[in-house]
């Protein structure tokens, strides 16, 4: 791993990742499961959950660097949510490795939707495993 | 009405969280995770571990109780329909794994007033039952102010 190493992952939210997600979380903040009580807050329909996207975030990182440390490799993760995600629509995770000190990167990234970018300023310190290569 | 700055430094009452193997399961596959140590049993014995691992933002589930106690706190008087969430840190010192008991604390980090919006957010730190820490978090959240 080296600074300008580039990360990516994309991912389709389909209809129902909201309501899995707000199962498996205990999330169950009506905006994101009922249609028709999102609409009567403003939005334009359910909206994913924050925290769904950052686990897509989360993901993109232990998946490219994780090696044998796999979700171990992941040290500490940092991000803004702005605008808000939506299902059946695709989201591309995109980082790049900043700096490498030692046996940690530091990891920048944010998640793209239809142009918006949905999390912005992501940063990520990964444990490096020494034999990692450069 | 905004938040209420004297909370900052308020510490909660600390919450137990008891990790199951079935809901790493669930968590997982709910957020696209494929890697066998958080679905297989046998792959996370493998590798070393006593039993599935949970995925890295498993800290929401076992921190949400400690938070949603916090947001509820009347005495912080959050305006929940102008509340969204701004932003998410987490560190984490080693990944909970199934059977492990998780215990949380929740301090108020911040309350305060920018660019007419309310900022409040919540340090949470998760230890194990051997008193190791698992998870430090900040959760931040912005409340428009009405105009």
């Amino acid at each position: 791993m080296k600074p300008g190493d580039e990360i990516s992952l994309t991912v389709n939210p389909d209809r129902y990742t909201t309501v899995r997600y707000a199962g498996a979380s205990g999330d169950f903040n009506p905006i994101h499961i009922d249609e028709e009580f999102a609409r009567s807050v403003g939005l334009p329909g359910r909206i994913l959950h924050g925290l769904w996207t950052m686990a897509q975030v989360a993901r993109a990182h232990t998946e490219a660097f994780g090696g044998a440390a796999g979700p171990a490799s992941l040290a500490e993760l940092s991000v803004q949510f702005r605008g808000m995600g939506v299902m059946e629509q695709e989201i591309t995770v995109r980082g790049t490795v900043e700096e490498v000190e030692g046996d940690t990167a530091v990891v920048r990234s944010e998640a793209i939707q239809d142009g918006r970018r949905i999390v912005r300023n992501a940063r990520a310190r990964v444990r490096v495993l020494p034999d990692s290569g450069d | 009405m905004t938040a209420n700055a004297e909370a900052i430094g308020k510490r909660y009452e600390p919450t137990t969280y008891a990790v199951g193997r079935e809901k790493i399961i669930e968590f997982a596959l709910a957020t696209g995770e494929t890697d066998p140590l958080h679905l297989d049993v046998e792959a996370a014995r493998t590798a070393g571990y006593p039993d599935v691992v949970a995925p890295p933002m498993f800290a929401v589930v076992y921190q949400r109780r400690s938070v949603s106690g916090a947001l509820f706190d009347p005495e912080l008087a959050i305006d929940f329909a102008h509340m969204v969430h701004g932003g998410q840190e987490f560190t984490w010192e080693r990944l909970a794994v199934a059977g492990d008991e998780l215990t949380t604390t929740l301090t108020v980090a911040d309350v305060s007033e920018r660019m007419g919006m309310s900022f409040v957010a919540f340090a949470t730190e998760s230890l194990n039952q051997l008193g190791e820490t698992v998870c430090t978090g900040l959760w931040t959240n912005i409340v428009r102010t009405p105009a």
